[in-house]
């Protein structure tokens, strides 16, 4: 055991070591130019964002001067933007639960072998990959006001009755529940293919060897399924709400953050007061709420592969 | 044994059943870009509330109109040379930097280039919707608004960070000894990298192509805030924007834009899906 282990630990330590020093030397060269990129337009932009929330810039000009919290008090006391904070959240956890939960069943049915595999999983994965603009488009026009097939749908089926109607995207409740919908049809396939690739990773032997101990499916979920596809449900999770939380695409599209505001995420906001409204500072202060969250995944993701590399 | 049997075939529709109904609420949205893209107007236009009129079919027989609309009275043509020449640029400049950046990662740096370039891919996450505010002072500031050269410019910082990352994880599972008796034949570094580890590495490349391709042409966001001229727009942005007119909707000509954009892009994507995703799962997945 502790040879095999020295064997394989050996190689690293040994090429770590001779490295001489003209290849540490070209490593910094070649790794220069992609750095410099990220710093410039990213760390330098990031850092950007937090100086010009505490300006009144305005996009007319790029004269500015320094008003303090002055935004972040604006912001925080008007009702706009909380509504926009509270369905961020609501949009993130809702459909975040929906889809790891039909990601679940959808990855174990994936599981089984059957005919016509591969061609169902190209088409379930289609969401993810076809460009979220397009995608939504198209959902515009499933909830259009007059035209919606689920209202065709709804009325055949007898649920609406003569003269009532369901108006999607102008009614606050029903516009949460049209965005929801799309963000859990976009994000499934992601986290399905994820979860699938967790499920694969685990050995037949181990089942084999948990059916050989007399374990129940019951037991088998919660001892070895669920602890074993920990990281990955972790990893899965985390870039769906990352994904979900920083998105205004959808939101944009479908609602524009209407009826009277009442559909709003940070983002789209952001986007309204920063870019179309002309209030850099106010628009820049909306976006760094996005800021906390980004940062308690970026660091349980930097948990999760620390600890995977000890694995 | 018969209740078994039976069992058996009831777990067997259920699974049927499931998988149907998930492909069936995963593909509805094409299917719904498919049907309206032929529609004639008077099959389109009916209104949900006649429920004699059955929507999910051609009541009437399809028709080409609506592509003839779409390829001869409006600029769906030109924003698809937009969005292919900012996304062969982008490729250019992300294989510039990302092929080098990975190659050093891979093997030029000890352990703190593996912290580093864990802190490169966590960049992926910085979201456009916190930087296009201060992108949009850069952009004004360089002159750059209403001009693909910004998308340009911008669009590398997601491609790079994503790109090294996989390029990174690919290059590592290439044996060292390649490049090592390259170089002990008497080849320099450089030269044993252009000359062995690049032609073994085309698969990896190949993938980092795709992606930057694909996720430029589908950017949103950028495209969005920093063109405004019709005529500047790329595909994913200037048929939500500019294909409306005024409040009119042309959904014929609007949903066949959106087919023939997505489908290809979906099915290139989809070929290089399993890498992309093993991407995200490095290191969950040991």
């Amino acid at each position: 055991m502790t040879t095999a282990r020295v064997a394989l630990a050996q190689p690293r330590i040994a090429a770590a070591e001779t490295l001489s020093r003209r290849d540490r030397r070209l490593g910094k060269i070649l790794l220069a130019p992609a750095l410099a990129y990220i710093f410039l337009l990213v760390a330098v932009p990031f850092l950007l964002a937090v100086f010009l929330s505490l300006t009144n810039s305005s996009a007319g000009s790029l004269d500015f001067s320094f008003v303090g919290l002055q935004n972040f008090r604006n912001v925080v006391g008007n009702a706009v933007f909380l509504r926009a904070l509270r369905n961020t959240f609501i949009f993130t956890f809702v459909s975040q639960l929906l889809v790891m939960v039909l990601g679940n069943i959808l990855a174990r049915a994936l599981m089984k072998p059957f005919r016509g595999k591969l061609l169902v999983r190209f088409l379930i994965l289609l969401p993810w990959a076809a460009p979220i603009s397009l995608a939504t488009l198209s959902w515009l026009w499933i909830f259009d006001s007059t035209f919606s097939v689920i209202n065709w749908l709804l009325k055949v089926a007898g649920w609406l009755g003569p003269g009532q109607w369901y108006y999607w995207l102008g009614d606050p409740v029903l516009g949460m529940i049209a965005i929801i919908t799309v963000h859990v049809w976009r994000m499934l396939p992601f986290s399905t293919v994820i979860l699938l690739a967790g499920l694969t990773s685990i050995p037949k032997e181990v089942h084999e060897a948990a059916d050989i101990d007399g374990a129940g499916p019951l037991a088998k979920t919660f001892q070895i399924t669920l602890p074993m596809m920990l990281p990955i449900l972790t990893v899965a999770v985390l870039f769906g709400v990352v994904f979900t939380f920083t998105d205004m695409s959808v939101v944009y599209l479908l609602t524009r953050g209407g009826p009277y505001n009442s559909t709003h995420v940070l983002a789209s906001l952001a986007f309204q007061d920063g870019v179309l409204g002309g209030d850099v500072g106010r628009g820049a202060s909306v976006a760094i709420f996005l800021v906390p969250l980004l940062v308690v995944m970026a660091v349980l993701m930097l948990r999760i592969s620390r600890r995977a590399e000890v694995v | 044994m018969r209740r078994r049997t039976g069992q058996r075939i009831a777990s067997a529709l259920g699974h049927r059943a499931l998988i149907l109904g998930f492909t069936a609420f995963a593909i509805f949205p094409f299917y719904w870009m498919l049907v309206t893209a032929f529609k004639q107007n008077a099959d389109l236009y009916v209104g949900a509330s006649n429920t004699a009129h059955n929507p999910f079919i051609f009541n009437r027989p399809p028709t080409l109109e609506h592509l003839q609309i779409l390829f001869n009275n409006t600029l769906y043509l030109t924003w698809l040379f937009n969005s292919l020449w900012v996304g062969a640029l982008v490729v250019l400049i992300t294989l510039a930097l990302a092929v080098p950046a990975a190659y050093s990662l891979a093997r030029l740096t000890g352990r703190w280039g593996e912290r580093l370039s864990i802190g490169i891919f966590l960049t992926y996450l910085i979201p456009s919707t916190l930087l296009f505010i201060p992108f949009s002072r850069l952009v004004a500031l360089l002159g750059l608004q209403n001009q693909l050269w910004a998308l340009v410019l911008i669009y590398p910082t997601f491609t790079v960070p994503f790109c090294t990352w996989l390029l990174m994880g690919f290059l590592k599972t290439l044996p060292k000894e390649i490049e090592e008796s390259a170089m002990v034949d008497g080849c320099s570094r450089l030269s044993a990298i252009a000359r062995v580890v690049l032609p073994l590495a085309v698969p990896g490349l190949l993938t980092v192509v795709i992606f930057a391709l694909t996720l430029t042409i589908q950017e949103f966001v950028y495209s969005l805030t920093f063109i405004s001229s019709v005529g500047r727009m790329t595909v994913s942005v200037g048929v939500p924007v500019a294909l409306v007119r005024g409040d009119v909707y042309y959904w014929g000509s609007l949903m066949a834009a959106c087919l023939i954009t997505s489908v290809p892009l979906a099915i290139l994507y989809n070929f290089f899906l399993d890498r992309f995703i093993a991407g995200f799962t490095v290191g969950a997945i040991k």
